[in-house]
């Protein structure tokens, strides 16, 4: 029981990277990059490569797994969504798919279909055995990781004057210009700082689940879309309690009712928040004097 | 003569294929408050848009102290010495009034922030009762003077105000007007977007008439008020 908690909430701590990713790009941008999920792939396979095949230090892999993401994010939004900023968000939404099969395709002419055994780079403190119950290194890594992302990236957007800047373009972006924030560079930025931590969620999620394909990073997309949806989207805490919730539901779903079940079950959840709140748990209320 | 601090000339904008703005010119000079009246539509408000970068005009020159903005993005127009505070008043919902003051300080160096912010709460008590609020929670009145307090904060030498007056209850709105005085009194110069054109004449030093696109009458603020064919279309008879 606790050791299905415990697993929950690690997968769910990727998750909320995840999602902290997605609803910051959402927040600011106000559009669903369904690439992002390929961009974790991009991120295990970038951190794969330094540790793998250059011999680098776990530490270094990460960080150069995170410039890799850094700059293709920069560039998909670049290339990919700034021409379409004016079009219908349908347009958008539709080029992210094609971002999406991009990345997977290119992953797979790059590195093959055949997966590759991701070397663990997040072990680096020892494991805590409780009774009977081993809390691997991993999780431990894994859940403080998201949780000092969660507080960092929080006083970045209430502290930081890029993070303020950053939620007036969100309300609007030409209040924002008359301000004279840059808009363009503002999402630039958004898109930097959402795929630096999709590189950091792909060596987490690769380092528990060590089977990198080019198709590694869809599912757990689309899960931690979901988590930010059912947190409520927008919402940095949102994100964090949404990706958690979903990953203990997972984990309980396929221990206890069925495998093959788990991600209906998962699915099935966040509909019915939906019904009851559908901002989400913690999505914000738009306050507005008529 | 004062010196000219804004020239427009000859300028066309276009929403598509709609002539929103058929040649107009006109110019401010430092010192003054200038204003442009006339009916919904009739494009004072893209006039000030096309001014502050936020419509690109098709053709003609804003000249903003010997420089030629067009062509120049928003954002960076607000360096140059002047804030639009847009119609509708548009404060940032989300953000707290502080945070508001602090973003229209967005250019400049962070140390000067501070005393802006509290010039801005002498010209405004009611901004710092309330500067913990997120704007949203605010009245009419207050987020009005609040998108004023933002506009100042960036130290503009134009200051252009769209509608100010708009939405808010007639004492408000003799305070509203109080304040653009003070302003006008500390040296800002103001271009003002008004559709209550009789309390806009009376601070105007002078005025231009628009009328679909066009201008189509200007003089002082006086002339105008007294002027009988602004009286029959603006100030009711």
């Amino acid at each position: 029981m606790l050791n299905y908690l415990i697993s929950g909430i690690s997968l769910g701590s990727v998750y909320a990277i995840i999602a902290l990713g997605y609803t910051m790009v959402y927040g600011i941008a106000k559009m669903l990059n369904f690439a992002h999920g390929d961009v974790i792939m991009v991120g295990g396979y970038a951190a794969f490569c330094a540790g793998t095949y250059f011999g680098w230090p776990a530490p270094v892999a990460v960080v150069f797994s995170m410039c890799i993401c850094t700059i293709l994010g920069i560039l998909i939004e670049k290339l990919a969504y700034k021409p379409l900023r004016n079009a219908t968000s349908l347009a958008v939404l539709i080029t992210a798919i094609g971002v999406s099969y991009f990345l997977q395709n290119m992953a797979l002419i790059i590195w093959t279909s055949n997966p590759k055994a991701f070397p663990n780079m997040a072990n680096f403190i020892p494991s805590i055995i409780v009774g009977d119950i081993t809390i691997s290194s991993t999780t431990i890594i894994t859940i403080i990781a998201s949780v000092i992302i969660m507080i960092a990236l929080t006083l970045f957007t209430s502290k930081t004057k890029m993070g303020k800047a950053m939620r007036a373009v969100s309300e609007d972006k030409g209040a924002a210009q008359l301000m004279g924030i840059n808009v363009n560079a503002t999402i630039s930025t958004t898109f930097a700082i959402g795929s630096g931590l999709a590189a950091i969620a792909g060596v987490l999620l690769c380092s528990a689940y060590p089977n990198l394909v080019p198709t590694t990073g869809s599912m757990p997309g689309i899960k931690a879309f979901t988590a930010a949806v059912l947190g409520g989207i927008g919402s940095i805490p949102g994100a964090m309690l949404g990706g958690i919730l979903l990953g203990v539901l997972e984990k309980f779903a396929q221990a206890y009712i069925s495998t093959q079940l788990s991600d209906a079950i998962v699915f099935a959840a966040l509909i019915i928040v939906l019904i009851v709140k559908p901002s989400g748990l913690l999505g914000k209320k738009i306050q507005e004097k008529v | 003569m004062a010196k000219t601090l804004l020239k427009v000339e000859d300028l066309n904008v276009y929403y598509g294929s709609i002539h929103a703005i058929k040649g107009i010119s006109f110019e401010v000079n430092e010192g003054e408050i200038v204003t442009l009246i006339g009916a919904n539509g009739a494009g004072k408000s893209t006039s000030l848009n096309t001014v502050a970068g936020l419509l690109k005009p098709k053709t003609g020159s804003i000249v903003f102290k010997d420089k030629n903005l067009v062509g120049i993005p928003a954002h960076k127009i607000v360096k140059q010495g002047m804030a639009l505070c847009p119609e509708g008043r548009r404060v940032f919902l989300q953000l707290s009034v502080k945070e508001n003051l602090e973003m229209g300080a967005y250019t400049r160096p962070g140390r000067e922030v501070a005393d802006s912010i509290e010039m801005v709460y002498d010209l405004f008590p009611r901004l710092k009762e309330r500067y913990k609020q997120v704007a949203g929670t605010l009245s009419g009145g207050e987020q009005q003077m609040l998108a004023m307090g933002r506009a100042l904060m960036s130290k503009p030498e134009l200051m252009m105000l769209d509608e100010p007056s708009m939405g808010l209850a007639p004492i408000l709105v003799d305070q509203i007007f109080d304040i653009i005085k003070n302003l006008h009194a500390h040296g800002t110069t103001i271009l003002l977007v008004e559709q209550n054109a009789r309390k806009a004449l009376a601070i105007a030093d002078r005025a231009y008439v628009l009328e679909t696109g066009k201008i189509v009458n200007s003089g002082s603020g006086k002339e105008l008020l007294s002027d009988d064919s602004v009286k029959k279309a603006y100030l009711g008879g």
